[in-house]
């Protein structure tokens, strides 16, 4: 088991080191100057020259990169230009917000999936299974966006239930912070609740059909309780799988849906630098989402080992 | 055998799936429409008329009209043809792209791990961020979001045709071609890629639906394609501000996006069936 972690960390060093050569290179996919770019074009020449020298411009590349990787390695993200703070505060500030989004709308999704998908699956080829799988591509084709817009305009605007953006603290208000991240959290959740559906009922009709179960069920056992017991655990290992990828496009995701619902996190703040091209901010949003991203699938493979015995060897 | 009993053979193995016939029924008609959006779209998509402005829909404005007295549904065909253009020019790219990173990858077993953990590095980033990131950088234009979609979708494309391209190559006519003298980049093309090809259609049709989706979401935020051309993405946003008043401005292109990606996934969906039951790869 140790081994086997050991294994998968080495891995994502590699990994790693690659993510923040790609984040800090986006500064070079600016067509001209990154510095005049993010000033308009009344900009004077000191202006330009303080930013140049503000971001590190006025180096050779190699040295830039030194430089960042130095910082990086420090879990020094540098300073935005536009704040006039330190991007890794900015970011942790505002964290709590797209974790607890990203969080509920999984929690949720799961739920709902996972249990729709062994619903269709008992009911292969039935009504039931053709209505769930109908309703769950229907969910991956609405654009996320979208359907926050439509919640907006039908249960806050049209019914008055809850409120159509915002955010409040839950160490402020429990039934406040409930009452801003419903809407956001079921925007998410839609989406990957469809795909969770079609994998979770996949793997369960892969397991369904094998020996074991036939035996459970001819010894007389209720079939739900073969179907829970003796199918699901065996059917855990694609659904962590999903689990796994589906943590990528939460929190993309989120990083939309805090933009329909004015939520203050770190979606809107790095949309916010890609606007006024505020490069330390997106350099370093884009690090942390991908190390997230990749301390998520490293838990993933950890709880396949816990799962899954066989891993473990 | 004569070659009309083998075409019926596969036109009839084509209709035994419902989702085929519905989603490419789907795929085709919206593309029918954008194609001939000049003769089906009853008014000129930028024209403004402000004393028309933001009415319901009626006989004459079947989708009602936007703050600028544009015809929405005018609109939407013509943004829809714009996003099927976008969608279509992304799956070349990425096809391209993906077929020869993940197959050289695949078949070179020593280019393999450098490649790949390459791949694995630029899907850390969530998918629809790095494309956001790279348009709104390059500067808002059709062929930035282009660049954009299909630096996001490339990995994924990539990871697929490897793997399938490590079962191909290790089959006995692989090792047969070899023996007969064949060349690396000979047995690659003809022998490894066209044997992987099943996976990777099935892979570009979820990767025109996600184009599709991600398009209106970088015109959404304002990096997509720049006003006034309609496109999903811009009509909606335009019709964010009126969505009290007028949600049709906000609703119809919405529907219209659910439209062409449920026509997609489920053409994916029945041709996953149909070429190979054993794959699988999710939208």
């Amino acid at each position: 088991m140790p081994q086997y972690l050991l294994r998968r960390f080495i891995a994502a060093i590699p990994v790693m080191f690659l993510v923040s050569l790609m984040s800090f290179a986006v500064i070079w996919l600016v067509p001209g100057d990154p510095a005049s770019s993010f000033l308009d074009a009344s900009a004077t020449q000191e202006q330009i020259a303080r930013i140049r020298q503000e971001l590190g411009l006025n180096q050779p590349l190699w040295q830039q990169m030194l430089h960042w990787y130095g910082r990086v390695l420090t879990g020094d993200l540098g300073q935005s230009i536009l704040l006039h703070r330190s991007v890794g505060e900015a970011l942790l500030e505002r964290l709590p917000v797209t974790l607890s989004l990203a969080a509920l709308a999984l929690v949720l999704a799961a739920v709902l999936g996972i249990s729709a998908g062994i619903f269709a699956a008992m009911h292969r080829g039935g009504t039931a299974d053709r209505a769930v799988m109908t309703a769950s591509l229907l969910g991956l084709s609405v654009p996320d966006f979208w359907l926050g817009l439509v919640m907006i305009v039908v249960f806050a605007v049209g019914l008055g239930w809850l409120p159509s953006g915002g955010f409040v603290p839950i160490t402020e208000s429990v039934v406040g912070w409930m009452r801003t991240m419903t809407l956001p959290a079921l925007t998410l959740a839609l989406v990957q609740t469809g795909f969770i559906a079609r994998m979770t009922r996949s793997a369960m009709l892969d397991v369904l059909d094998q020996d074991f179960i036939r035996t459970a069920d001819a010894k007389g056992l209720k079939h739900g309780f073969v179907v829970l017991r003796h199918g699901l655990p065996n059917a855990m290992l694609p659904i962590l799988t999903v689990l796994g990828i589906i943590a990528g496009s939460l929190l993309g995701g989120a990083v939309v849906v805090e933009q329909v619902f004015s939520l203050p996190g770190v979606g809107r703040l790095i949309i916010g630098a890609i606007m006024s091209r505020d490069f330390p901010v997106i350099q370093g949003g884009l690090l942390f989402l991908a190390a997230i991203y990749v301390v998520i699938n490293l838990m993933v493979d950890l709880l396949y080992a816990v799962v899954d015995p066989r891993v473990r060897l | 055998m004569n070659p009309s009993s083998s075409f019926t053979r596969i036109v009839r193995r084509v209709l035994a799936h419902p989702s085929i016939v519905i989603g490419g029924g789907l795929v085709l008609a919206v593309a029918a429409v954008a194609l001939l959006a000049g003769v089906v779209s009853p008014y000129d998509p930028l024209a403004s008329n402000f004393r028309m402005k933001l009415q319901t829909p009626s006989a004459e404005h079947w989708f009602g009209t936007d703050h600028f007295g544009r015809d929405v549904l005018s609109r939407v065909i013509y943004g829809g043809r714009l996003s099927l253009q976008i969608g279509l020019m992304v799956v070349l790219i990425t096809g391209l792209f993906g077929t020869l990173i993940g197959s050289v990858a695949g078949y070179f077993r020593r280019l393999d791990d450098p490649i790949m953990r390459l791949m694995d590095a630029l899907m850390a980033f969530p998918a629809i961020l790095l494309a956001l990131t790279v348009s709104a950088t390059l500067g808002a234009s059709v062929q930035n979001v282009i660049i954009a979609l299909s630096i996001a979708t490339t990995p994924h494309t990539a990871r697929i045709v490897r793997s399938s391209v490590l079962v191909v190559r290790e089959m006995q006519y692989v090792e047969a071609a070899r023996a007969l003298g064949a060349g690396d980049w000979r047995i690659l093309w003809f022998h490894v890629l066209a044997n992987s090809l099943a996976p990777l259609i099935v892979r570009l049709t979820f990767v025109f639906a996600s184009a599709i989706l991600a398009e209106a979401v970088l015109s959404y935020i304002g990096v997509g394609p720049p006003p006034p051309t309609p496109s999903f993405g811009n009509i909606i946003a335009n019709g964010r501000d009126f969505m009290v008043e007028a949600p049709w401005v906000t609703i119809f292109p919405g529907l219209a996006i659910v439209v062409c990606v449920l026509g997609l996934n489920l053409l994916g969906d029945g041709l996953r069936d149909l070429l190979d039951p054993r794959i699988k790869v999710g939208p």
